[in-house]
């Protein structure tokens, strides 16, 4: 029985977290923020170099817990670049038999073929500009891996989620390589990955509103005293932190559940994903309204977190549509 | 990470299924009769070292290393079977830990046996009318007898659970007057059996009255050793530390959550409900926080079990679970619509109860609201977290006495 994260995997949370400061500081934000790429081709290196890539890997030691754990810290940072697409198109390429989408592993794996996630029937994705592949399809349809070029068409919009632009993006005619029928059940599993990915995004999103709250409360002064001594905005900050905290564990335990296939699976996989976007726009609203002025500026950058929880929120299904599954899941 | 408890506590599992196919068959047995084979099954569960585990041999325990897989399996095997565990209550949950850790030699012979066998019944005697969430602020005083023997004792405490099954009492009395605040208290433990002290039952508002209610006791020159003190004298807060952080750890139970959540979807399908999109969504938004919750009851137990700190994380746990039972309240609540007309038998409480329908949730619609109270009410939850949770500075008030809260 083990259900807390090993030396490993704390190692491996501080290596990204330290890459992510390092080539990923707020002016760097600000500046892609206000810029037209969609694509930040440094910090991706950077988390490239760090062999994330090949954490789904079918051989790979680790797992979409790992992966979880990775996205956690990614979202705290608002780091840029189709992480979550990049991981998933490795897993659902490398356990596919196609030849013609497996040439394409090895890149994928060190990051110089850059995947964006297409999935469900949304037209809208996440750097796609930068991609070279696609990972599309549906629970519906099954996966496939569509190459950049002829047939895609990208039509760039104003983004909200400002440190993961998104365009607007069609298929028709593009090549493309079959990687699951919609009945092979890894096409319900990269489905349910991309949930629990999702929702690890979201989690460390929450955790960094709440621990950047707690910390300007420490500092900012008013009547004299620091403001974190209220028990007004204290009891709000521990609400903060009540909400997003035993909140994590529903993210382990679906990335668990996954590694270790477990009946439920695919119902915590939604749990956490409803539970987690909740979180987070709960999150980043508290934390804007515990800063004052300073948190409505555009200056001090948490509305990239917000607007990052809006995006969270709505891809790939809101948090009632999942909660639907899960009560039809649950047989109620 | 791994959910599964391993081979060797499998194994384990198989030796305690065994003992209670052995063991455990209560059969027709009613009354006296009952009792006394529980008794006797408690005695042979605590021979094999399932019970009073952490309580050493020669007070009556099964004195076990600590090994947290092991006791999750017995408390899973039992209640699989249910069958009796520890007797529990507040003298196993707090008198005996303290003891443990506090008490004279004299005091562990002459009360941790009885207590765990179920002849002593601890009253926790901390509120007063003018002291609860400033539990420092006690004024029930205690004074020495001339000849240095005995302590005599006069003033009132209020909100005692199990006040009229209770024999004895653990309390926080007033002995220095002139000491600072926290300085002055002393804890003892007293036989309620005695006429300087008389109890009330105390009515709740969940309708319940008589012997199944909190309860106020008056103390009148009522009596107790002094070698039946725990600690040094002007020691008792910080004795009464040790209690609460037993208290603490015993509230929070996920198994209980999960049931309770459970029985509420099986309140929506009897009452007709379960298809109604909006009642599925609010079931499923509470169950991300009962799992919320599960999910984090296993990892502070997987810490425990590696000697790990958890963080902050311990100290949310009550108010997730009080919070979380105000949710379930308010659903339950939209969901027996008319029959909260009905008063359910029995209400809140162990009297008879008959078959009861879905306005037996009135229940937790109102019991719910004592987690919100006892043991720290919210707010005091509140503070904790943040200030010893998140680090932020005490309240300017508070600050001036320290360790003020309980
Ligand atoms: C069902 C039940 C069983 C109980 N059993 C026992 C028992 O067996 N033994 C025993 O000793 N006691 C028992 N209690 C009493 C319980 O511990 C107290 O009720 C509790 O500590 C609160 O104290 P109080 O009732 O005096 O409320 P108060 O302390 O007066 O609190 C009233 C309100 O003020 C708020 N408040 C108080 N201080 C602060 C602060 N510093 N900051 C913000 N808000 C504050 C509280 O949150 C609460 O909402 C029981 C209570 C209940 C409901």
């Amino acid at each position: 029985m083990r259900f807390h994260l090993s030396a490993e995997q704390i190692a491996i949370q501080d290596a990204v977290r330290g890459t992510l400061a390092d080539c990923w500081p707020m002016d760097r934000l600000h500046a892609f923020a206000d810029g037209a790429d969609d694509f930040d081709p440094a910090s991706w290196e950077a988390l490239m170099a760090l062999g994330l890539g090949g954490i789904l890997l079918p051989d790979s030691d680790m797992g979409l817990l790992d992966a979880a754990l990775v996205n956690e810290v990614a979202g705290a940072a608002a780091a840029p670049g189709p992480l979550i697409g990049q991981l998933l198109a490795v897993a659902a390429v490398a356990r596919s038999g196609n030849a013609a989408a497996r040439a394409h592993l090895d890149a994928l794996v060190a990051g110089t073929t850059v995947a964006a996630l297409a999935l469900g029937d949304s037209p809208y994705v996440q750097c796609a500009r930068a991609a070279q592949v696609f990972l599309v399809g549906s629970r519906e349809s099954g996966l496939a891996l569509v190459e950049a070029g002829a047939g895609v068409v990208i039509e760039p919009v104003q983004p909200t989620d400002r440190s993961r632009p998104v365009s607007r993006v069609t298929f028709e005619g593009a090549v493309r390589h079959e990687l699951a029928a919609a009945s092979d059940p890894l096409t319900a599993q990269i489905c349910d990955a991309a949930l629990v990915l999702v929702a690890a995004d979201s989690l460390g999103g929450a955790l960094h509103c709440t621990d950047i709250s707690v910390a300007y409360a420490k500092e900012r002064e008013q009547f004299g005293q620091p403001i974190g001594r209220f028990q007004g905005l204290k009891h709000q900050l521990a609400h903060m932190a009540l909400d997003v905290e035993p909140a994590r564990a529903l993210v382990w335990y679906a990335a668990y559940a996954h590694d270790a296939a477990l009946d439920d699976a695919p119902r915590a996989a939604a749990m956490a994903k409803a539970h987690l976007c909740d979180v987070y726009v709960r999150s980043t609203r508290a934390a804007i309204a515990a800063h004052g002025g300073i948190g409505y500026t555009w200056e001090y950058g948490l509305n990239y977190w917000l607007r990052r929880a809006a995006f969270n929120r709505a891809w790939l299904g809101s948090p009632a549509q999942h909660r639907a599954r899960a009560a039809d899941l649950a047989g109620w | 990470m791994d959910l599964s408890y391993g081979a060797e506590a499998e194994a384990f599992r198989a030796e305690v299924r065994r003992f209670l196919a052995d063991n455990w068959q209560p059969a027709e047995r009613r009354g006296a009769e009952l009792k006394e084979f529980i008794r006797a099954f408690r005695r042979a569960g605590v021979e094999r070292g399932y019970l009073y585990r952490s309580v050493p041999r020669r007070y009556g325990g099964s004195e076990q290393p600590v090994d947290v897989i092991r006791a999750q399996v017995i408390r899973e095997e039992f209640g699989r079977a249910r069958a009796p565990l520890e007797v529990g209550g507040n003298g196993v949950n707090m008198t005996v830990p303290t003891l443990l850790e506090k008490g004279t030699e004299e005091q562990r012979e002459l009360f941790i046996r009885k207590t765990i066998e179920g002849d002593y019944i601890w009253g926790q005697g901390y509120s007063e009318p003018g002291s609860g969430s400033d539990l420092a602020s006690v004024r029930t005083k205690a004074e020495l007898s001339p000849d240095g023997t005995r302590w005599i004792i006069n003033g009132q405490k209020i909100w005692t659970s199990q006040g009229m099954q209770s024999t004895h009492m653990f309390m926080l009395v007033r002995t220095e007057p002139d000491a600072a605040k926290h300085d002055g208290i002393t804890y003892l433990l007293i036989d309620l059996d005695q006429p300087g002290i008389t109890r009330r039952p105390i009515r709740q508002m969940t309708g319940e009255q008589g012997a199944h209610t909190f309860c106020e006791f008056f103390f009148d020159n009522a009596e107790t050793p002094v070698s039946w003190q725990v600690g040094g004298r002007g020691q008792g807060w910080y004795v009464s530390r040790t209690t609460l952080k037993h208290e603490r750890a015993s509230i929070g139970s996920a198994d209980g959550l999960g049931n309770q959540f459970r029985k509420l979807v099986d309140l929506a399908r009897e009452t007709g409900r379960i298809g109604d999109p909006l009642v599925r969504d609010s079931l499923a938004r509470i169950e991300g926080f009962v799992l919320a919750h599960r999910y984090t009851s296993f990892r502070l137990f997987s810490c425990a079990a590696a000697g790990e700190d958890a963080g902050p994380v311990q100290l949310m746990m009550k108010l997730y679970l009080t919070e979380i039972g105000h949710e379930m309240a308010l659903l339950a609540q939209e969901l027996i619509g008319e029959y909260a007309f009905i008063e359910p038998a029995g209400a809140g409480g162990r009297g008879p109860r008959g078959v009861r329908g879905p306005e037996k949730w009135l229940d937790q619609i109102m019991g719910s609201l004592g987690n919100s109270i006892a043991g720290g009410a919210s707010n005091i939850q509140r503070n904790i977290i943040g200030e010893r949770g998140l680090g932020l500075p005490r309240d300017l008030a508070l600050a001036l006495e320290a360790g003020a809260e309980k």
